[in-house]
């Protein structure tokens, strides 16, 4: 995939633009899963890189890199399906979409390195504008914000107007109302306040409302058009279904902000609302489960009766398309759902047990499927009919699926012990904190969740071998 | 399969329209419970702190008073007690104006320190440090606690200011607080910050806080 494309010139200046954005997504993957592994080791021994790469460090970098790559990752599926859907090869404003992908990307290494060679400022304004903003996976600083808002504005318009120029088909309709929506949602975090109630009201809107309600339903968007593309999915069903998706994701993700709306001096009402709402949650998580197996299991059944063999003409993207639908249900839906009433969240809340939630719902619902992408775009651009799994992609797919469940498992084995001891028995103060982290089965279960990082790791450079070669060797072997 | 189809179910238009009108009423039913909320998270004044009124976010001025919390009966959950009873932070009662500018000096320090990639705030942030919502009501800080006598300092206030200075000098378990180099006005502000998040109502998070310390003064089953 870094390597250069050989029939570049075939392939329209949209679907070239996808793999500029997938190539940076794939590098800030990496620097992600590093962090995690610094971060991880750290919970064993506390005197790694102490005063000189803190844990605050590689926990932010780790949580910074994850938002970003991951937005790399969807700005360019956007741009990959753009051509496809609208029906026009080159988007209205590509130079300037092209110079916004720089911009962004010096931006981004601009914080990352203020983040790790800086750190931290004084408490002063200036501080929050140039150096870090302190606030959970927004960290970037305030002259970032707003570049990232000006650099997304850019790439908004090309989408919009490329939409509005051609064909306007059901998916592209709620991919272009559903980044607005995501766009617009990043202003609720850019504001300073000394209330810090006011500030996690807020904040939530961002974090919330992204990964909870806009997120899936651009996974769901993605899937619908990845299923039209890998097993010719019949486009009249997955639009049906994708709008069902959208009613029940919006339906339920986004009253369902008020469960983080318990305990931030919030009032009590959002007791029932949060669990109501996020409770059904779930539920569009099964029912795109059930739909990507669905049509996968009719459009077999459809190659079948015509001997045609297999129904699939992208092997990676498939794989992980239905990794996803199994990951998301998982991971954001059975593991969400495990702490999400306040009668268990009153204990649970800000435990370990978030944390296990967090790695499998992120991998789930989002890492898989962006991964699926971009594998899609090298069969596009590579111009391959069919795309076979080779053994490194197998591997890379086993390797990181089992490494992220171990290190979910792993994860909530420690919250549990956490919840129990640190909050149940002792009642959450400082003694109560550390005795719970220093007890034996909780180190374990930290032990084996950095021995699955590494699994995960070595999965992420089987996955990297594999991005870049598997073009080349397919076209080689189709020539 | 959209327009002649005689079932609803199968009609793109009618999952549209659907889809449409959830979000559109979710989306307003958020906004409506936004106006409420935010009109009840405000931060209350001076007067109303004076009065006993409560609010859920109290003015900054609460550093002034003596914060608890307590088991409320009716509610079946703990809530801050504030006041009546007088408490200035560092013995020297504030001005609202001047409560006001340590709290914001104390809340930018918050951020630009990034504690929350170690610490929870209200539970929120990560799981490497302690919890801090209650953080000023913690026994560890109290007359006769460890971190008192490990600084060497006669108040609350004063052994946080200390610590938060130089948090290398004083370990309470192998896994230590960097030395951020926080200022002593820093650490003032910071200190304000605790003691007003401590007098936040967060309906009852986290339940029990240091329910057991009296085990550990006593020779309970985890004593130290």
């Amino acid at each position: 995939m870094l390597s250069s494309i050989k029939n570049s010139a075939a392939v329209s200046p949209s679907k070239q633009l996808a793999m500029m954005y997938f190539r940076v997504a794939i590098v800030l993957f990496g620097a992600q899963l590093l962090m995690g592994l610094i971060a991880g080791l750290q919970f064993l021994y506390p005197s790694f890189l102490y005063e000189i790469f803190d844990f605050s460090v590689a926990r932010m970098v780790h949580i910074n890199a994850l938002v970003v790559w991951m937005l790399y990752a969807m700005i360019g599926s956007t741009y990959l399906m753009l051509p496809d859907e609208t029906g026009i090869d080159k988007p209205v404003a590509i130079g300037l979409g092209k110079l916004a992908f720089w911009v962004l990307t010096a931006a981004v290494a601009v914080v990352v390195l203020v983040f790790i060679f800086i750190q931290v400022g004084p408490g002063k304004e200036s501080s929050i504008w140039f150096i870090n903003e302190g606030r959970e996976y927004l960290e970037a600083p305030r002259w970032a914000d707003i570049g990232i808002v000006v650099v997304v504005l850019i790439f908004y318009a090309n989408v919009f107007f490329t939409y509005m120029k051609g064909k306007k088909t059901g998916i592209m309709t709620v991919m272009v109302a559903n980044l607005m929506a995501l766009a617009g949602l990043y202003l609720a975090g850019m504001f300073f306040t000394d209330n810090i109630s006011i500030d996690q009201y807020w904040w939530w809107w961002v974090i919330h409302l992204w990964v909870e309600a806009t997120w899936e339903v651009f996974v769901g968007t993605l899937a619908a058009y990845a299923l039209i593309k890998v097993i010719d999915a019949k486009r009249e069903i997955v639009e049906m279904w994708l709008w069902i998706e959208v009613l029940m994701l919006f339906g339920s993700g986004i009253l369902g902000l008020g469960h983080h709306y318990f305990w931030i001096g919030t009032p009590e009402y959002w007791w029932e609302i949060g669990a109501l709402f996020s409770a059904l949650e779930p539920v569009p998580l099964v029912a795109m489960f059930v739909h990507v197996l669905y049509d996968w299991g009719k459009e077999q059944g459809h190659a079948d009766a015509h001997g045609k063999g297999s129904a699939i003409k992208n092997g990676p993207t498939m794989a992980w398309i239905t990794i996803n639908a199994f990951g998301n249900f998982l991971g954001a839906g059975i593991w969400g759902f495990f702490h999400t009433l306040p009668q268990v969240n009153i204990y649970t809340h800000g435990s370990q047990f978030t944390a296990a939630h967090g790695h499998l719902a992120f991998f789930g619902a989002y890492a898989t499927i962006l991964i699926g992408m971009m594998y899609l775009g090298i069969q596009q651009v590579y111009g391959i009919e069919r795309m076979k799994t080779t053994f490194k992609g197998k591997m890379a797919i086993f390797l990181i699926t089992f490494g992220v469940l171990g290190m979910t498992v792993a994860l909530t084995i420690a919250g549990y012990e956490q919840v129990l001891v640190e909050r149940a028995e002792l009642g959450a103060g400082w003694q109560a904190f550390f005795t719970a982290q220093n007890l034996p089965w909780y180190i374990q279960a930290q032990t084996w969740r950095e021995i699955m990082g590494v699994v995960t790791f070595v999965g992420f450079i089987y996955l990297v071998l594999d991005l870049l070669t598997i073009g080349k060797v397919a076209q080689e072997s189709k020539e | 399969m959209a327009e002649k189809k005689a079932s609803v179910w199968t009609s793109i238009s009618f999952w549209r329209r659907s889809a449409a009108w959830v979000t559109g009423f979710a989306t307003i039913l958020l906004i409506w419970l936004t106006f409420d909320t935010i009109s009840q998270i405000r931060m209350g004044t001076d007067e109303e702190l004076a009065k006993g009124i409560k609010r859920r976010i109290p003015a900054p001025t609460v550093i002034n008073y003596k914060i608890g919390y307590k088991y409320d009966e009716k509610r079946g959950l703990e809530v801050p007690v504030i006041g009546p009873e007088k408490n200035p932070l560092f013995g020297k009662e504030l001005s609202p104006k001047e409560a006001k500018n340590l709290l914001h000096l104390g809340k930018l320090t918050e951020q630009a320190k990034n504690c929350m990639d170690c610490h929870t705030l209200l539970g929120n942030g990560a799981y490497y440090a302690p919890d801090l919502t209650k953080a000023w009501l913690d026994p560890m800080w109290a007359k006769g606690g460890p971190m008192q006598a490990m600084t060497g300092k006669n108040s609350k206030e004063e052994a946080m200011v200390e610590f938060l200075m130089h948090p290398d000098k004083y370990p309470t378990h192998a896994r230590m607080m960097p030395n951020l180099g926080i200022t002593e006005k820093e650490a003032k502000g910071l200190v304000a910050f605790l003691k007003h998040m401590s007098s936040i109502d967060t309906n009852g998070f986290p339940r029990g806080f240091s329910k057991t310390i009296k085990d550990y003064e006593t020779g309970g089953t985890y004593a130290k």
